[in-house]
């Protein structure tokens, strides 16, 4: 029995550049009990879609119906729809920092959902709030009752979310990326959690995500979005085993995870088209590699196939069987004969930070704890661990921007704390940074050619036109077209200005590049290009990276040896094979053990095509 | 192949990629208030550049005094008419031709002061907020000591002590305007110095002056732009009150505020109006204009505000109903 029943629901979003088409003609129904995941890149409109089923979106247009519980949610008054939400449609949010309010006790919080449905005195309030906390196993729910978020970790706080999402057994659960903003030890716990609350109180679950290995390893049904579009739905098994649409099959071959280290990634090429106006044909078309003639005049018929799979594609046989990882993995160049002279050597480094307010008692913060740390030329080395556990403060120490405490950091045979105001800055040319956040990390105000042509600008090198020339050569060297050069950051997408960040990270030929999580922030088939485009500007250009990352699967595919951080300091060190065939330390383990890998490709399924109908989109 | 290239670009051509300005442009364009008050802008500064134009027009010069039919046998001012389109004032000086030359002044004086005031407040804002620290402690401490000076009794000491004088006036406007502006910049500034853009300048070795004009300061356009505008009508009802209170501009140059100081005396107001409400509507038009312009170039230049938002909704509800 279908608990929410979509049919053909369109959400048009007015805005300054025209009207976003960012859903089309979607229908999918929810089995009672059973968890609903819908996965898609950003701007798929997976989000947006179950906002306007639950009339989060009064400035859009919504067309079509959602049947729950009896009644169509998107004729309703919206004064009905807030009464089923939180009531009978639980949301859980991405962010569970920003979701919960500072100044209020997380008992109130929860408690607050309790008074606004129902007649309830604060006694019976407050039982069934530190019942339902412990249900979301919040250690000691009595006690923590009275706390205030901030004194709750990320995933106790998420915990919170999900309580007050349960408090009043709603029949639907919305998650929209609940995991994204955790560990990855922590994403474990959480999806587990979400699991045993809709097994023991029978909640419906909607989980959203672009993850899909985490959502491959819970979800009953699934829904591939792209650009607005339904692409496919079906059983996730079955979808996850052999996937029918190229689009899928494109997001699953991305992933590091499904290649022997080393070996060349198979992104999708391109990026995302526009919602202001959307390709005639298929709008995955101009992307995929499996296109036909028709795919980019006509839209695609919907086929059926006898295992309950449903593609939007014009090829008749789905996606092409034979995954395509044919690019054979580049020759090993690691030779023998280093350089006696390692490009980095940390030794035994501290840092140490005072805190304490004025009146408070001082207190010394170790945020690292002796790290002793060598880059030989030419290799990677990756920084995994938790958020906090002082990667990026490590690598901060390294680039030279935070002065460590104790210990030494010797770049290139220099003691970089030694130096002086004109020889830091000359150092500056031998370390560059790329940073995580694509958006932040480029000034909005400055041009692209300005902003790769910066380094030459602050060490006054090449002038004019020169310098020109050079900016588009580095344009060129990282793939993007050097005709763009007097665009604004904003005109280029998430991807692209990676591109950038790593061009101005190229330009003054650096010893070391520290990539402090560069494609953490990218969606998994833009992230396959920058993860391909690292590791061929390493060939080319005999470069050395320290590559910080929390994605396990992405350290594995680029680096040489590995380096597990935890509370400041390094637990085990290896080489990247070893790592994970063999790892030591208990934490090592516990990781390796969180992440989800997305299903390998089982290559050529036995289903058969059962309808095929055109659909008007 | 080649079809299904074709079709791509012709789908791409039809998404435009408005730049900025030209977003502004046209948010500011939809903002039937911001428009009117645009054109009442363009209107006084057209009177501004005019005013030779009307003095030889009607054949009065600002400063010269027709007793003769410029006043009633009675000595009293005579009202609006043939010879007088506004009227004349105490002295038989034609009303209109010293508004045209008045809003000369208002307009030198609201621009100058404003761009001034801007400039330190930048200044003092960025220095503040990017040094922090004891550079902070002292620039702050030292705007709110200015924010806690009043106004109008140093203002008054000054000028008695100096003599009152256009650039008098210009200095003391900017001293008692810069602090509030000031104040927002620096807060901005302490955000805008966490970002990681500027985090990646430090990391290629860009000097503090460098951070500050070259990566902080465009970020800043959009308060500067709002707050400047907003400064202007500021700066004009701060001169014209000087001149009222006889410490602005010297007289007989005709200023805004002196022509009503002129109306207030011996309470001429009560038998010529034209006085009062000559002077005191051109000032109340210009700082409403400046004032809704401002409010306007903030909204459209974030185009994240709930008025923008707000303004859309209706049209697409409108434009679904038709």
């Amino acid at each position: 029995m279908a608990i929410l029943e979509a049919r053909g629901l369109t959400v048009d979003i007015p805005t300054e550049d025209g009207v976003i088409h960012a859903v089309r003609n979607v229908s999918f129904s929810v089995k009672a009990g059973s968890l609903f995941g819908i996965a898609g890149e950003s701007g798929s409109g997976k989000s947006v879609l179950t906002q306007a089923i639950v009339g989060l979106l009064p400035n859009a247009d919504i067309g079509g119906q959602a049947w729950f519980e009896g009644r169509d949610l998107i004729g309703l008054p919206p004064q009905e729809v807030r009464k089923l939400r939180g009531g009978r449609i639980g949301m859980i949010f991405q962010d569970p920092l920003s979701s919960l309010h500072p100044y209020y006790t997380i008992g109130a919080q929860i408690a607050e959902a309790l008074y606004l449905h129902e007649k309830i005195d604060r006694r019976d309030a407050r039982a069934r709030v530190i019942d339902i906390l412990g249900k979301v196993g919040i250690p000691s729910p009595a006690d923590r009752l009275d706390d205030y978020p901030h004194q709750f970790s990320g995933g106790m706080r998420q915990r919170v979310m999900i309580a007050m999402a349960l408090i009043l057994k709603p029949s639907l659960v919305i998650a929209d990326e609940p995991t994204t903003a955790l560990d990855v030890t922590v994403q474990a716990q959480i999806v587990a959690l979400l699991d045993a609350m809709r097994r023991e109180l029978g909640t419906t679950v909607i989980l959203i995500t672009h993850d899909l290995g985490l959502l491959s390893s819970v979800a009953d049904d699934v829904m591939v979005m792209y650009a607005g579009h339904r692409m496919e739905y079906g059983k996730g098994a079955a979808v996850f085993r052999s996937p029918a649409h190229p689009y899928t099959a494109g997001l699953l071959r991305s992933s590091p995870a499904n290649y022997s280290p080393g070996s060349e990634l198979v992104p999708i090429k391109g990026r995302p088209p526009s919602l202001l106006a959307t390709p005639a044909g298929c709008v995955f078309a101009p992307r995929c590699s499996d296109a036909l003639s028709d795919c980019a005049v006509q839209p695609p018929p919907l086929r059926v196939y006898s295992d309950g799979v449903e593609s939007l594609c014009w090829r008749e046989e789905g996606a092409s069987a034979a995954p395509a990882i044919a690019a054979p993995s580049p020759p090993a160049k690691k030779e023998n004969g280093r350089a006696a002279e390692p490009v980095v050597a940390v030794k035994d480094v501290h840092l140490t930070y005072q805190v304490g307010s004025f009146f408070g008692p001082r207190r010394s913060l170790d945020v690292l704890k002796g790290i002793d740390l060598t880059v030989e030329k030419g290799e990677t080395v990756g920084l995994v661990g938790e958020s906090g556990c002082g990667k990026s403060t490590l690598a901060r120490v390294i680039a030279g921007l935070t002065r460590a405490s104790g210990g030494s950091v010797k770049l290139l045979g220099q003691d970089i704390g030694a130096l002086d105001g004109a020889r830091w800055r000359d150092m500056r040319r031998n370390v560059q940074l790329v940073f995580q956040d694509p958006f932040g990390s480029l000034n909005p105000r400055r041009r692209v050619g300005s902003i790769i042509g910066d380094p030459y600008r602050l060490h006054g090198e090449a002038h004019g036109e020169e310098r020109k020339r050079k900016v588009r050569h580095l344009m060129e060297i990282v793939g993007l077209n050097p005709e763009h050069y007097n665009r604004f950051p904003s005109e280029f997408s998430g991807g692209q200005r990676q591109r950038i960040g790593i061009a101005r990270a190229l330009a003054l030929n650096p010893s070391l590049i520290i990539c402090d999580e560069p494609v953490s922030a990218l969606d998994v088939s833009v992230q396959a290009q920058v993860l391909n485009l690292l590791r061929r500007l390493q060939r080319e250009l005999d470069l050395t990276y320290l590559f910080i990352s929390h994605d396990l699967s992405v350290v594995r595919h680029v680096c040489d040896r590995i380096a597990v951080m935890q509370g400041g300091r390094i637990v085990e060190l290896a080489g990247a094979e070893e790592l994970f065939a063999n790892p030591r330390h208990p934490y090592t383990r516990t990781l390796l053990a969180a992440s989800h890998a997305p299903p390998v490709l089982a290559g050529a399924s036995d289903r058969s095509l059962r309808e095929m109908r055109m659909v008007a989109s | 192949m080649s079809e299904m290239a074709s079709n791509n670009v012709a789908s791409e051509a039809e998404v435009v990629q408005r730049g900025s300005l030209e977003l502004t442009l046209r948010r500011l364009w939809r903002d039937n208030a911001s428009v009117a008050a645009f054109g009442v802008i363009i209107a006084v500064v057209l009177l501004a550049i005019v005013a030779p134009a009307i003095a030889a027009l009607t054949g009065h010069s600002p400063i010269e005094q027709f007793r003769d039919i410029g006043l009633s046998p009675m000595g009293i001012p005579v009202g609006p008419g043939a010879d007088f389109w506004l009227g004349s004032d105490q002295l038989g000086r034609d009303v209109l031709v010293r508004l045209a030359y008045g809003a000369r002044v208002s307009l030198l004086v609201g621009v100058l002061a404003s761009l001034a005031a801007s400039t330190v407040a930048v200044i003092v804002g960025v220095t503040a907020g990017y040094f922090g620290g004891w550079v902070d402690t002292c620039l702050s401490r030292l705007t709110d000591l200015v924010m806690s000076v009043p106004f109008l009794l140093c203002a008054l000491a000054l000028v008695s002590a100096f003599g009152p004088s256009l650039l008098l006036s210009v200095i003391v406007i900017v001293f008692f305007s810069w602090a509030p502006m000031a104040r927002v910049i620096r807060s901005q500034v302490i955000s805008l110095a966490r970002q990681d853009f500027v985090q990646a300048s430090r990391s290629l070795g860009a000097g503090p002056l460098s951070i500050m004009v070259i990566d902080i300061l465009p970020n800043l356009s959009v308060p500067i732009i709002v707050y400047t505008t907003m400064q202007i009508p500021n700066s004009i009802v701060f001169e014209a009150t000087l001149s009222f209170l006889g410490m602005g501009i010297v007289p007989p140059t005709p200023s805004w505020g002196g022509m009503l100081a002129d109306a207030s005396s011996n309470s001429l107001y009560l038998v010529a109006w034209w006085m009062v409400f000559v002077p005191g509507t051109a000032l109340l038009l210009t700082t409403l204009a400046f004032n809704i312009l401002g409010d306007g170039l903030r909204d459209a230049l974030d185009p994240k505000s709930a008025r923008t938002a707000r303004r859309l909704r209706r049209k697409s509800k409108g434009a679904a109903k038709q």
